[in-house]
């Protein structure tokens, strides 16, 4: 459900950013969200069809990229890279991991027609 | 609608007994208010805890801010950088005034409001403390809180599933502020949404009940994992069923490392010194922040 409130949130955005380019339709959005956004990528399209409909970016192809989640391990010091919160340590199995990001929801780029 | 703030016409129904306002953002309308008085954010007719900010009204039910609103041109821009806005104003205000702001968070039927009226009702000769209620409809709550002594705010989401911060900064001018005082926020009952919004709170509080099964930190990490601190609460239902609280700390544990665990019941108050002892940590830091940007 909070999908909607934030595609709202990127409608809002992107009307701005098309009016001050001067953009009528909107065809493509990259997007960045991290995968430990509160942010689903399949509801978000869902919402983003749903309320774009009607608005300049009705058309738009969503680009998602999920950048992998980098952690140190506090136990053995190891690099890793997660897919959610509850993965451990790929080298030791340990629970105690400092995450760097992984929570972004961005809007990088748009591509007008 | 108002093209500084973004805040919707100001369409004011009264009802029997307290101010409802409504909030309609597709239906301009005259809209007056001063944006130069010299405080952050603006101000519509405050009605000191009475009131009722109902967001539901709306064509769609739901009202959220940064939609036809004022535009901040940003290239790679945070998407809620609007509500991030907000929050940030809202921390300013609050820390202004050395008010500390805990936004609860929990399930809906957790007990947040049976917990939040066993603190009015235990620290209000320490501290102000004001609430601002957040439900998809009904006053209940506030006038639970009230019946306290406490002034509440009840801030009605309509549709929506969580608060946000430009409600927050409404509530705020409705609401007295007590320099040194306790603001609880009490956000929509939802485990998932209210995780995604920051409303300008100092800390974020998760409040989870023993009968809602060990492994709802696994299953809602989110929440679990935003929050500094959880309340296992109905503690005094422990003894009446298969639960296991070693299981549920190591849970929330694995989704947030640094979160702080208080067992504690709003019914007999078991456990509720350790969280007040937490409170007084917090709002003497809060002070001592005010005290120092002076």
């Amino acid at each position: 459900m909070h999908e909607v409130s934030i595609c709202e949130h990127l409608l809002g955005i992107l009307d701005h950013e098309a009016r001050q380019h001067g953009v009528t339709r909107i065809t493509r959005l990259k997007l960045e969200i991290g995968r430990l956004s509160c942010l689903d990528p399949d509801a978000l399209r869902f919402a983003f069809d749903a309320m774009a409909l009607g608005t300049i970016a009705e058309a738009a192809k969503l680009q998602i990229d999920q950048p992998p989640i980098r952690a140190t391990c506090k136990d053995c010091g190891a690099a890793t890279e997660l897919d959610s919160r509850l993965e451990t340590c790929g080298s030791c199995g340990g629970t105690r991991l400092d995450i760097l990001g992984g929570d972004e929801m961005r809007l990088l780029e748009m591509e007008a027609a | 609608m108002c093209t500084v703030c973004g805040c919707g016409g100001g369409k004011e129904t009264a009802t029997a007994g307290e101010a409802v306002k409504r909030i309609d953002d597709d239906k301009p309308q005259n809209h007056e208010h001063d944006h130069i008085s010299g405080r952050d954010h603006h101000h519509h007719d405050a009605q000191v805890s009475n009131a009722r900010h109902d967001y539901g009204s709306g064509v769609a039910g739901l009202h959220v801010p940064g939609l036809s609103q004022q535009r901040i041109i940003q290239i790679e821009r945070n998407i809620l950088s609007k509500n991030a806005e907000y929050a940030a104003a809202n921390r300013a205000r609050l820390a202004a005034a050395g008010v500390f702001a805990l936004n609860i968070m929990s399930s809906p039927g957790s007990g947040k409001t049976t917990l939040l009226v066993r603190v009015i009702t235990d620290l209000h000769n320490r501290y102000p403390i004001a609430v601002i209620e957040g439900d998809q409809q009904t006053s209940n709550d506030a006038e639970r809180i009230r019946a306290t002594g406490a002034p509440a705010i009840q801030v009605n989401t309509g549709k929506g599933c969580h608060l946000d911060a430009h409600m927050i900064g409404h509530a705020l001018d409705a609401l007295p502020l007590v320099t040194g005082g306790l603001l609880f926020i009490e956000n929509v009952g939802n485990l998932v949404c209210p995780a995604a919004f920051d409303l300008g709170e100092a800390r974020k509080v998760v409040v989870f009940s023993v009968t809602e099964g060990e492994d709802k930190p696994i299953k809602y990490p989110d929440i679990f994992a935003t929050a500094e601190l959880m309340l296992v609460n109905k503690a005094d239902l422990i003894p009446h069923l298969e639960f296991d609280l070693a299981r549920t700390i190591e849970y929330a544990r694995r989704v947030n490392p640094r979160i702080e665990v208080f067992v504690v019941s709003a019914r007999t108050g078991e456990g509720m010194p350790g969280f007040y002892a937490w409170i007084d940590r917090h709002a003497e830091a809060a002070r001592a922040t005010m005290k120092a940007a002076e």
